[in-house]
């Protein structure tokens, strides 16, 4: 081991090294400890994205909020939504310290979002236009969600992880929530049916996304190796979306859905899964923030911010007062 | 009138308050100044739409109909909401364009929030019980909010020159309509005599009594008596506001006469 002094005496290379021993060993790493540039960016890229997404999230849930058809569900998907707005703050704050040493703060995300240089999940560029796609939303999006944070777990920075522990927790009530919505209409009315038959239509193809590509041939860029490389993350996107088949599409047959793919098979020589692969031209459009619901949802977050500019320039001269005073 | 029909008069009063009032809470989502209040404020939302829960289930134990059917199938002239609770967060719809009033929405919440702690503490020496026993329930949450809303207040009263003027603003518009908050409609008198509630003029002086301590404290003077320009809610006069609310609560309920369960 070494002191402190002698760590910050070490060159560059050498405490690369070090860091390096350290994931190895599968240590954490924590927020004010020495990493390497790539390491930083990918982290902030990462979970910045991660909690924009919580936050972006929100809206096509917003839609059905006050629509939920009864008062459990009204209650069942305020609590859903407000808890996906608390992970986006939980997962932000993580962000903007790793963000601190390189002088950026939460105004650089909004404006990084509203410019579209921060990226979000494709899920949430997509319309959510019945209150079925609110179901699938809740079952599918969040049941992805919980293969990908779970896998995210273990990840060699600790913050992120720590903050993951507790979204996970809250995600598998999500779940069960969207399969009680799911569960209503698969055995619901004839039209009831057809409404969540339609929804799964739509979100088929934007679940399969979700994962990303198997490799950078398909969009052209990818950080996955790095991230596994340090650790950040130990599966890899196309494991990830083989893991969500084999749990989900023995579950959507049974509750009497088709799933809009043909060719959709288990092979069991390769004991994988074969799928019509999703448009990947298209998914890049789409994080790219050419999205069908991109623009609009980005102009509720961003008319709104500007309205509500006077009210965070208030608390900001009504803290420096409290301070002068204090 | 009975009894019976006297009571379920209050309850509905207590009933729709919430709900609406959840319901302008939730259009706010994604919207509001920062996202640390869009977590708090949505949390404050569920548990308004949980208090609105708890009263329609009272009224539902006293054979008025299932829950669902009272919050989402009643005609607007059957709310007895106050006016003040159903009207607009600004122009433009929660889904386009929303012109949203951050000042509006802290003083009617604080306002709504001072009488919503005063009724509850009347509630609880209700002589019919479930309502005491429902008014125990909801205050711990109530706690909560009203501090909430009064340090929103107290820092925008206390800021910028702009905030200032805004929060003034809102709170003569505010002032404009609180009346129809403290109202206890037709069967005021009843309510007292059978010993539901305290009568509507004690609760409502105990009420503007804390409101002034209030805005005194940030150097405001509140002048004069509440309106209810728009008219009385408890006696089943709506507006507008009320009817596309009510159309947007109950789309999906009412989207499949087939459907039985959802």
């Amino acid at each position: 081991m070494v002191t402190a002094y002698e760590f910050r005496h070490l060159s560059e290379e050498e405490k690369y090294e070090r860091f390096m021993e350290r994931i190895e060993r599968g240590e954490k790493i924590e927020a004010h400890d020495w990493m390497p540039d790539d390491y930083r960016t990918n982290l902030i890229k990462l979970i910045a994205m991660h909690g924009i997404s919580e936050i972006m999230g929100a809206f096509p849930e917003k839609e059905w909020v006050p629509k939920a058809p009864t008062l459990h569900r009204k209650l069942a998907i305020m609590a859903k939504v407000q808890d996906e707005v608390g992970h986006g703050q939980l997962l932000l704050r993580v962000a903007e310290d790793l963000m601190k040493p390189l002088g950026k703060d939460r105004e650089d995300i909004m404006q990084d979002l509203f410019e579209k240089r921060l990226k979000f999940h494709n899920v949430f560029h997509m319309p959510a236009p019945t209150w079925a796609d609110a179901a699938i939303i809740a079952w599918l999006v969040d049941g992805a969600a919980i293969l990908t944070q779970t896998m995210l777990l273990k990840t060699s920075y600790g913050p992120y992880g720590r903050a993951l522990k507790r979204i996970c927790q809250e995600e598998s009530f999500h779940a069960k929530h969207g399969e009680s919505l799911v569960l209503a209409l698969a055995s619901g009315s004839d039209y009831q049916r057809k409404m969540l038959q339609e929804a799964l239509n739509r979100w088929w193809e934007p679940l399969l996304m979700f994962f990303g590509p198997r490799s950078a041939k398909e969009v052209g860029h990818s950080k996955v190796d790095v991230n596994i490389k340090y650790k950040i993350r130990s599966k890899t996107n196309e494991e990830l979306r083989q893991e969500f088949l084999t749990k989900y599409v023995p579950q959507i047959k049974r509750l009497g859905l088709t799933i809009p793919d043909e060719t959709l098979r288990f092979d069991e020589d390769k004991q994988q899964w074969i799928y019509k692969d999703p448009d990947w031209e298209k998914f890049k459009q789409i994080i790219n923030g050419n999205g069908p619901k991109t623009d609009s949802r980005l102009k509720l977050r961003r008319d709104s911010y500007e309205k509500t500019a006077w009210v965070r320039e208030a608390l900001a001269k009504y803290n420096k007062n409290r301070m002068l005073v204090g | 009138m009975t009894d019976n029909k006297i009571l379920r008069e209050l309850i509905y009063q207590l009933a729709d308050d919430n709900f609406i009032h959840s319901y302008r809470g939730s259009e706010w989502l994604g919207l509001v100044p920062h996202i640390e209040e869009d977590v708090a404020y949505s949390s404050i939302t569920q548990d308004t739409m949980g208090h609105a829960y708890m009263f329609y289930k009272l009224l539902e134990e006293m054979g008025e109909g299932n829950s669902d059917e009272l919050a989402h199938a009643r005609k607007p002239k059957d709310f007895r909401n106050a006016i003040l609770l159903e009207e607009k967060n600004g122009t433009g719809t929660y889904l386009d364009n929303p012109d949203y009033d951050w000042a509006f929405t802290v003083v009617r919440n604080l306002f709504y929030n001072v009488y919503k702690e005063t009724q509850l503490e009347s509630l609880k020496q209700s002589s019919y019980e479930p309502l005491s026993i429902t008014a125990r329930k909801i205050e711990t949450e109530q706690y909560y909010h009203l501090m909430h809303w009064k340090t929103w207040f107290m820092q925008l009263m206390q800021s910028t020159e702009e905030a200032r003027t805004r929060m003034e603003n809102a709170i003569r518009r505010v002032w404009k309509d609180f009346g129809g908050v403290i109202s206890q409609g037709r069967y005021a008198d009843e309510f007292s005599a059978r010993k539901y509630i305290e009568p509507e003029e004690v609760l409502g002086q105990r009420c503007l009594d804390k409101l002034g301590e209030l805005c005194k404290s940030v150097d405001f003077n509140l002048e004069g008596k509440p309106g209810m320009e728009k008219g009385n809610g408890r006696n089943g006069e709506h507006t507008e506001d009320l009817k596309q609310a009510l159309e947007t609560l109950s789309e999906v309920y009412f989207s499949d006469a087939e459907a039985s369960s959802w």
